[in-house]
């Protein structure tokens, strides 16, 4: 216990450092509508980050995220904003299709970075299919949604804590979660404890589809259309948004609350160079920058907690 | 994380490798889709042959340099490729700045940029101890950031020879598939038959075994992420001055592509197994799959589609192992 936290103050304290920064450069930004500027499109990238985060926690990786969650986008501005119940059968055959994929992972022992590769491949063509150009429209309800004025706090801010808080009461405070952990820390022990690690998979991967879709349909409800490259970039960033928040490869240690965090300290990097007025040229450079400082960090972290 | 795979997965029995070949298949499904392209679509065979020849070479030489690195074994893999490719190729087209003269030393920018971006990623690897994903991730961030702000959006011309050397060929095979085969012959004698090919299986298949027995773990790895930066710099280098130009996004399919050869040529992604032959076999593949769909006049989304599933496909049945581990 006292280790996981140990792993969770590491990535706040690189938000709270770069969020302090951002301050600095730019203290209009410490405002209700400064705050919903910084962290607009967090929500998206947060939900997408859970959603790698359920794979990692199986210790295996999903690199067709990113297409997935434009996938998804592009049926919401479409399916769901003209037809529906149609809208939202495809997405549940989608959640369905990831959750296949868990359990022919498995089955056949096949290596998941090729298969999910191959996926974002099926994933992209199927978004360039519905939407062959920019367009579509949200559906009136999630516009609302996303442009909800909360009190005191934005919903940017509010709306990732609660992803998070829901997450980690499913991962860290239920059966399901330990099980599904189990699997990462150890898939034979749960073998032999009777659990079909077929279905624990299916499961895994049927719940990063689930977060999968509401990524896709929160960004459509922030950006209020659509194309077919729209989230491309959450492969990477939501691979570096669990490392970031605490998260190993192996062995299921992944942390919910970290992992948002991680989405959100990513998401920060990005405006970060805006109010250093640096060329954007140089804001991916800056995510980059930012992984390797904080996993740096976390080393010295880790070697005295070794040595004490 | 070694003692883990080597328990999870089941090692195909000796016997049964020597009989089926792993690369045999990748080379079957290339000659299936060649015919299927130049007999059902009625494309001339000489020219897809060449140009199939041509795109694969690319697809080969980064393949070779990923395969090298995924034989390490679990979680070794080589992100940073399409980003080091990028890299290498702006800042040797731009150093060249379309001289004929300046041809030799705007290779070894390439080659030079290769090492730079492979020492980066080892030391970032080895010294921060950060997993080899995350790492060369990260990493290529920094790069493709360099590419950006070096590359100003232009297109940069290759110089004219180096152009038509690039576009060119004698025998009757492509210059780039010469230099393609040439790499994969040398990678072939250092796998199969050095000490240091050795090494490489070893860590693969056991870290501490190797360390304990003397193996120059670091040196090896050291050597072959940057071996795969300097293949990916190669590539890029040629792909530029082939395709007329560096630009931003020329790397980004070799992300996949990368991968995608390893595999379906018959390596095994837990590392420790690799073999040389299937790389060309599959990067062929890799295009006629698409060539053949182009020729059948389908649009771009179900090409896409298709390609994904074949790979799926192909994966699912190469799988050498069913449930019973």
């Amino acid at each position: 216990m006292t280790s996981d936290r140990l792993r969770l103050l590491l990535p706040m304290m690189s938000l709270a450092v770069l969020l302090g920064a951002v301050f600095y450069l730019q203290p209009r930004a410490m405002s209700y509508f400064g705050l919903n500027l910084l962290f607009n499109l967090a929500i998206p990238v947060a939900l997408a980050t859970i959603a790698q985060m359920m794979i990692i926690m199986v210790n295996d990786i999903d690199l067709s995220v990113g297409t997935f969650v434009s996938f998804c986008a592009c049926v919401t501005a479409t399916f769901v904003h003209d037809t529906p119940l149609l809208g939202y059968a495809i997405l549940a055959t989608a959640i369905l299709a990831y959750a296949a994929l868990g359990a022919l992972i498995q089955l056949r022992g096949l290596p998941a970075i090729v298969v999910t590769l191959g996926m974002s491949f099926v994933w992209g063509g199927l978004a360039v299919l519905i939407l062959p150009s920019p367009g579509g429209a949200s559906p009136e309800w999630l516009k609302t949604l996303m442009g909800l004025k909360t009190p005191l706090i934005p919903i940017a801010v509010i709306a990732p804590l609660v992803i998070a808080l829901v997450v980690h009461l499913l991962i860290k405070r239920s059966w399901v979660g330990v099980i599904l952990q189990g699997v990462g820390g150890n898939e034979r022990a749960m073998e032999r404890a009777g659990w079909s690690v077929v279905r624990l998979r299916a499961a895994a991967y049927g719940l990063a589809g689930l977060f999968g879709v509401l990524a896709g349909m929160c960004l459509v409800g922030l950006t209020t259309a659509a194309d077919a490259n729209i989230a491309l970039r959450y492969t990477l960033l939501s691979i570096a948004g669990v490392i970031l928040g605490g998260g190993e490869f192996v062995g299921g240690r992944i942390s919910p609350f970290g992992a948002v965090i991680g989405a959100l300290t990513l998401t920060l990097a990005a405006s970060f160079l805006s109010f250093l007025r640096l060329s954007p040229d140089w804001q991916i450079g800056a995510q980059g920058a930012i992984l390797i400082l904080v996993l740096a960090v976390r080393l010295l972290f880790l070697r005295k907690e070794a040595a004490a | 994380m070694t003692d883990k795979t080597v328990l999870t997965q089941a090692r195909p029995n000796p016997a049964r490798t020597v009989l089926q070949k792993p690369w045999l298949w990748a080379y079957l499904a290339a000659t299936l889709t060649f015919a299927a392209t130049s007999m059902i679509a009625g494309s001339d065979a000489g020219s897809l042959f060449y140009a199939a020849l041509t795109f694969a070479s690319f697809s080969a030489i980064v393949g070779i340099g990923q395969m090298l690195v995924i034989t390490l074994g679990p979680g070794n893999i080589d992100l940073s490729i399409p980003a080091t490719m990028t890299l290498a190729a702006t800042l040797a087209l731009k150093f060249m700045d379309t001289q004929t003269a300046l041809i030799l030393p705007g290779l070894l920018v390439a080659i030079g940029v290769g090492i730079g971006c492979g020492l980066v990623n080892f030391i970032l690897i080895l010294l921060l101890r950060i997993p080899p994903i995350i790492a060369t991730l990260s990493a290529s961030f920094l790069y493709q950031s360099l590419a950006i702000w070096s590359n100003r959006g232009l297109r940069i011309k290759p110089p004219e020879s180096l152009a038509e050397f690039a576009t060119g060929g004698a025998l009757g095979i492509p210059n780039v598939a010469l230099a393609g085969i040439i790499l994969a012959t040398g990678a072939w004698v250092l796998l199969e038959r050095s000490i240091a090919g050795r090494w490489i299986s070893a860590i693969g298949q056991n870290l501490r075994a190797a360390r304990l027995s003397g193996v120059p773990v670091n040196a090896v790895r050291f050597g072959i992420y940057v071996n795969s930066a300097v293949c990916a710099a190669l590539t890029g280098f040629l792909l530029a001055s082939f395709s007329g130009g560096a630009n931003l996004n020329m790397g980004t399919e070799y992300m996949l592509m990368s991968i995608a050869v390893v595999v379906i040529g018959g390596s095994s992604i837990g590392g420790g197994n690799s073999n040389v032959p299937g790389i060309w076999g599959a990067a062929l593949f890799m295009f006629l799959i698409v060539s053949m769909l182009n020729s059948y006049g389908l649009g771009a989304g179900i090409r896409l589609i298709l390609t994904g599933l074949v790979i799926v496909g192909v994966v699912t049945l190469a799988s050498r192992k069913g449930y019973d581990a």
